[in-house]
């Protein structure tokens, strides 16, 4: 018999086909092909064919891993196929419903197997430009798909595209393999679990459940999983791949999976194919971030191979990400921004930003000036401390320490470009750390303590830093909890000397004050030389502008703590717009009670002081600390956040007449971090009387984005939303215009009363998010924008007002309502302190149901007690009257309002509507704290 | 147009008859006792006489069928003899009579097999699985009508949703009546929210079905249409507001749903003894029933984009509205303990 296609895709479904959900029967196709022994074998596979409308764009050759087959692609195939592209899921040899063929077949054979299929089947990339062809892999699918894939480019044909999912390309011979791995192969465990009985797919279709997407299988598709993989003699292909695991060096597989890692490389380097191709494969890694087996080392292995790729890591997904995320939409979106080429999608022209940026001038420049200036030894950095002096360090000093930290750090082998993760409370030794590794071209990690210690593992794991520089007990922590990097330690440890050096020799980690004395060394023997500058070059040159200099966590209160990667450059205008927003510059000192802004007055060449208070708890700055403080440096401008502010008015009865005095001076105050409650702002604006009060909107990815007055706020009152004021210089704020779904699909606009989801566009706008393309892509629809995922509108003054988060906007059948409005209505209730608009129902049917807290002296009405619950017939119709001319169909009444760990202030709407669906529905007691 | 209109001696078919003599249609109208409307010419009788059915069908080119039997309680029989068979008799006598449009006013008990709805639109009628006899001798009443949709008769159904306003014997005054003999339940905390609709939206509603159905319309053509004000309400909140417009008070008990649901059953059963034994008490309905616990104690409301755009009809009083208009016209009344 000589290997043929099968020339019809829709062949007849064999009967012993169980009902598989999700997969079209017309996509079945089985193949024979002759193998490398001219042995005819026959392969099953899912081809998209029949799904695509028209020629398809291009061809995604799928291929699953062990204990799966291709019912795994189910969604990516249909999904693709509406977007024009044909995937061909195989059924590798001995899995899924193609042949048992009773022999050995280890990587080098399989891929062989695969080309020889794909021959047959003409997938082989021949087409290109005209029909691009993809690969794309899961597991040990992924390594045989890109082993394929570099085959197919050294027979001098094309590939368009690498997309791998949760793949180990490479098993170091130095590190152990995975422990469930080792578990399973080890003698006697192996054959029982992976071939005697189905415990090992069964397992890993139970890893959904573990890994806390909150995902799990369907029987239906549990059952589909398994039914290729019934008896014994189903399940050979299943132990013959886990015994063909490379794990060591010696491994019969070894030099084939060495030659597929090094074309994956090949693929990555932008080296010239022998098609004579140039430039780097498009790539594209999705990847489960909660895999027992292949940890973040794999995925931090594919970056290294694929450094100009794209990756999209999910937080919440593990092995099974296929299932746990939605990979057919990312991929298919990839395939069609990335592979297709298709033009841009046509919008109109968005609003041109302001005036032309500002020339580059590095993050460090402006420390250096004052460090060489007449002033170097004034004092750079104030910290106050309880019971101690305050921490103090000169211009001069300091620039000293960056230079002599920037040279023990690479004479301890850190390189430009490796991630610092900075896990040191805001301070002079973390001025010192940043603006060393700002020097230097390390990239800063920073993630704030207010994730908590899970959120924070999770973002540093995810970050993948080189380097790690912590305090005492964090390093500590970061050793019993594994995070990445060579540590270095900062500042004193308790318990001491013995106790510091033996937590030392525990954690490896390197002092700070060795790795100075390092630079020190390195610096005054080059000095010696004369060839000082050959170490770390000119301050004023920098880092090349775009490099990563930055990456910052998002707070997470919206899910999974987001990195953002700022440029040098990026860093740069960030600086500079801080300083004209703040008024910040050399002679004008400041006081930080909000961490970020310490860090930016040496960049801005401004005495920083930071009073005596817990950094991580804000609402514990008193209004002496804080007078102290202004006193300490004579600071014109005072930062704190409303939490902050609202302690400071509560303790202003502790003033004395010298502290009073000292704040007298103050001509500055911003209030930043959440929104702040006007009446809170004008209470400590009346403390520094000579002060202009000013609050800035803005988030992680664009900081600041406007800023507003505290007359501006008074005079405005309130309307459909926060005012949050005018566009900062050089920035520009528009918005997307929502459709009936709620959904922001309109070209962007700045006419004023129209509601969208609000964009800015700024040289000071993150660069991209963190390994998550998908969240990047949709962040950044219209180029050189960022979209916040807040809604909103402008007014005739062209100033913005925040109408809610674009998540929690409600689709009734009349249209989109936005909650903040009536919730700022609802809240001047006297009997009501805060409240939350939130949506019940089906989407485009939903009704607006508001959640009030009642304030404890006005609990009463009616003469019923307000419990929670259904609220009493006067607060109802109280509620209902303020929220006209949105028809409110029930107010609750809960004894506490969700809000959020770190601001204490962004109610989570999503909750609060989870438990009104609940209660309204009549299935949760409105007892239940939401 | 001659339109006869069925059960003119309700709130919903009294309305219809009189809105649409104040347009100027030709109304006949068919019921037991004398309707009260003015201008319509009246053949008294029930849909069960064929005699009287032809007799009102006479040269009607539409027909707005709102009479039925309503109740909680009761033998199946009579429910299907005027609810299902009676309907169908209507039908065929309005088709043989050479009108035009038939509009079915049903409910929205008739699609219901479960006891909760969120936001959900207007599901086939089963005959079979919906709760009660009334509910599934309805639900057999307008298969029969919309089967009956075809070329020249057109044919829809409107499903008002706990329908109320001033006059109504059936909810307000008997919601307020009870609540000032302490007589009416809240069921748990009485949050659920439920749909209801103030008596003139049910109006327009089906003046709109008639409209669209006479003008052959094949948006609306064998449809049915779940009819409310489109302003949901906790169901405890609702009852009170209109116990209060009735001239009632605020309902203080309050019932967990199981015991509700359990009294229910347990009244229902004492009825259909009481009923045996010829008991006088058994004319009237029981207390509690379990509908009537279900009603109070489960989620009921429902997604009107599909009534608002097929029929081209709006809500246009609402709740609060029509609550205001309610306790307007029963002002200075008492509800008679």
């Amino acid at each position: 018999m000589t290997a043929s296609a099968d020339a019809h895709p829709a062949t007849s479904r064999r009967p012993d086909l169980p009902e598989l959900p999700g997969v079209d029967p017309a996509w079945h196709r089985w193949v024979d092909v002759a193998d490398a022994d001219g042995v005819t074998r026959r392969w099953h596979l899912l081809d998209g064919a029949t799904s695509v409308v028209g020629e398809p764009v291009g061809t995604v050759l799928a291929v699953h891993g062990n204990p799966t087959w291709s019912y795994l692609w189910r969604s990516v195939v249909a999904r693709a196929a509406a977007a024009g592209w044909r995937v061909v899921a195989v059924d590798q040899l001995d899995m899924g419903f193609s042949e048992r063929t009773g022999t050995r077949r280890r990587l080098e054979r399989r891929i062989d197997d695969l080309l020889r299929a794909t021959d047959v089947l003409g997938l082989t990339g021949r087409g290109a430009p005209g029909a691009p062809l993809v690969s794309l892999g899961h597991d040990w699918g992924g390594i045989v798909s890109a082993g394929w894939a570099g085959r197919v480019r050294e027979r001098g044909q094309h590939v368009a595209g690498v997309v791998l999912t949760n793949t180990a390309v490479h098993h170091r011979a130095t590190e152990p393999p995975p422990p469930v791995l080792q578990a399973v192969r080890a003698p006697g465990v192996h054959r029982l679990v992976t071939e005697t009985t189905a415990g090992f797919v069964r397992a890993m279709l139970a890893s959904p459940r573990a890994s806390g997407s909150g995902v799990r299988l369907s029987p239906a598709v549990r059952r589909a999983y398994l039914a290729p993989y019934r008896s014994a003699a189903d399940r050979v292909g299943v132990g013959a791949f886990v015994s063909d695991i490379p794990a060591t060096l010696d491994h019969p597989s070894r030099p084939a999976l060495d030659e597929v890692a090094a074309g994956l490389s090949a693929m990555g380097s932008g080296r010239p194919g022998p098609d004579g191709q140039g430039g780097a494969v498009p790539s594209l890694v999705v990847w489960g971030a909660r895999d027992p087996v292949f940890g973040q080392r794999y995925l931090d292995d594919l970056r290294a191979r694929l450094p100009h790729g794209d990756v999209h890591r999910v937080e919440s997904a593990g092995h099974l990400v296929v299932e746990e995320a939605d990979v057919a939409g990312i991929v298919t979106r990839w395939l069609t921004e990335r592979v297709a080429a298709r033009p841009a999608r046509p919008r109109a022209a968005p609003p041109q930003p302001g005036p032309a940026e500002r020339p580059y001038r590095p993050m460090v420049a402006g420390l250096y000036e004052r460090a060489a200036g007449p002033g170097r030894d004034e004092l750079a950095v104030v910290q106050l401390r309880p019971d101690a002096p305050p921490d103090t360090i000169t211009w001069a000093a300091l620039a000293r320490r960056v230079d002599e930290t920037a040279a023990g750090l690479l004479a301890h082998g850190a390189r430009p470009g490796e991630r610092i993760s900075l896990l040191v409370p805001p301070g002079v030794e973390l001025t010192v750390l940043l603006y060393a590794s700002l020097r230097l071209g390390l990239v800063g990690v920073v993630a704030d303590a207010g994730l908590g210690l899970k959120g924070l593992t999770r973002a540093i794991r995810g970050a993948a830093p080189s380097h790690l520089a912590a305090v005492h007990p964090a390093v500590g922590v970061a050793w019993v909890l594994g995070w990445p990097g060579r540590r270095v330690a900062v500042g004193s440890s308790p318990g001491g000397p013995l106790v510091r050096r033996a937590a030392l020799a525990l954690s490896s980690a390197t002092e700070l004050t060795a790795i100075e004395a390092l630079g020190r060394e390195t610096l005054t023997a080059a000095r010696d030389s004369g060839r000082a500058e050959s170490v770390l070059g000119h301050h004023d040159t920098g880092p090349p502008a775009g490099d990563d200099a930055v990456v910052i966590f998002t707070s997470g209160s919206t899910g999974p703590a987001k990195g953002v990667v700022y440029t040098h450059e990026r860093m740069a205008a960030m600086r500079d717009t801080f300083g004209a927003v703040a008024r910040v510059d050399e002679g004008r000192p400041l006081v930080a009670a909000f961490a970020p802004f310490a860090l930016l007055g040496p960049a801005l060449g401004a005495t920083s002081a930071v009073p005596e208070t817990d950094v991580t708890k804000p609402a514990t700055l008193t209004a002496p600390a804080l007078a102290n403080a202004v006193a300490a440096v004579g600071a014109k401008g005072v930062f704190a956040s409303p939490a902050a502010l609202a302690n400071v008015v509560a303790t202003a009865g502790d003033l004395d007449a010298r502290q009073s005095a000292a704040l007298d001076g103050v001509e500055v105050l911003l209030s930043a971090g959440a929104p702040v409650d006007p009446s809170v702002l004008a209470a400590a604006a009346a403390l520094v009387p000579g002060a202009t009060a000013r609050t800035p909107y803005g988030m992680t990815e664009a900081l600041p984005t406007t800023d507003v007055s505290l007359e501006e706020l008074l005079e405005a009152g309130t309307g459909e939303g926060v005012l949050v004021g005018s566009a900062v210089p050089g920035a520009t704020v528009a918005v997307a215009p929502l459709d009936v779904g709620g959904r922001p699909s309109g070209a962007l606009t700045t006419q004023a009363g129209v509601t969208g989801e609000v964009a800015v566009s700024a040289p000071h706008v993150k660069d991209r998010y963190d390994q998550l393309w998908d969240v990047e892509r949709a962040s950044a629809v219209d180029a050189g924008w960022h979209r916040t995922g807040d809604v909103g509108h402008l007014d005739e003054s062209g100033r913005l007002w925040v109408e809610g988060r674009l998540a929690h906007v409600v689709l009734t059948a009349g249209g989109v309502v936005t909650p903040v409005g009536v919730e700022q209505r609802v809240q001047e209730l006297p009997a009501v302190a805060r409240a939350a608009l939130v949506g019940v129902g089906p989407r485009g049917a939903q009704v607006c149901v508001v959640v009030v807290e009642v304030r404890g002296d006005d609990a009463r009405d009616d003469r019923r007690p307000a419990a929670p619950g259904p609220a009493p017939l006067g607060l109802a119709t109280q509620v209902r009257t303020a929220a006209q001319p949105v028809d409110v169909s029930a107010v609750l009444v809960t004894s506490a309002l969700p809000t959020d760990i770190r601001h204490r202030s962004k109610i989570d709407r999503a909750r609060v509507a989870a438990w009104a669906e609940g209660v309204l529905a009549g299935r949760t007691s409105a007892r239940s704290a939401p | 147009m001659r339109v006869l209109v069925t059960g003119a001696s309700g709130l919903l078919g009294g309305t219809v008859a009189a809105r649409l003599i104040e347009r100027g249609d030709d109304v006949t109208t068919l019921q037991r006792r004398s309707s009260g409307v003015d201008g319509v010419r009246e053949v008294c009788g029930s849909v069960t006489d064929q005699g009287a059915l032809e007799e009102a069908v006479r040269g009607a080119g539409a027909v707005v069928h709102c009479a039925a039997k309503v109740g909680f309680t009761g033998a199946e029989a009579d429910f299907a003899r005027v609810n299902a068979t009676g309907t169908a008799a209507l039908v065929a006598a309005a088709r043989g009579a050479g009108a035009r449009a038939f509009v079915q006013v049903s409910s929205p008990s008739v699609a219901h097999t479960g006891s909760s709805i969120v936001g959900e639109g207007a599901g086939p009628a089963s005959p079979d699985h919906a709760r009660g006899a009334y509910a599934r001798t309805k639900a057999a009443g307008e298969v029969a009508a919309l089967e009956a949709d075809g070329p020249g008769f057109t044919t829809v159904a409107v499903r008002p949703h706990l329908m109320w306003g001033p006059g109504d014997t059936q909810l307000v005054e008997r919601v307020a009546q009870r609540s000032l003999t302490g007589r009416m339940p809240l069921v748990g905390d009485g949050a659920p929210l439920v749909d209801s609709t103030y008596s003139d939206d049910a109006v327009s509603a089906v003046i709109a079905a008639l409209d669209r159905a006479l003008e052959g319309d094949r948006a609306v053509a064998g449809r049915a249409f779940v009819v409310t004000s489109g302003q949901p309400r906790p169901v405890g909140e609702l009852i009170s507001r209109i116990a209060l417009a009735g001239g009632g008070q605020v309902p203080t008990r309050s019932v967990p749903f199981p015991l509700a649901w359990a009294a229910g059953a347990l009244a229902e059963g004492v009825w259909a003894v009481l009923r045996r034994v010829g008991s006088s008490v058994a004319d009237d309905e029981p207390p509690l029933t379990r509908f009537l616990a279900e009603q109070l104690g489960t989620a009921h409301w429902f997604d009107l984009r599909e009534t608002r755009a097929a029929l081209r009809w709006e809500p246009g009083v609402g709740i609060d509205e029509g609550l205001r208009r309610t306790a307007s016209f029963y002002d200075g009344w008492a509800a008679p303990a």
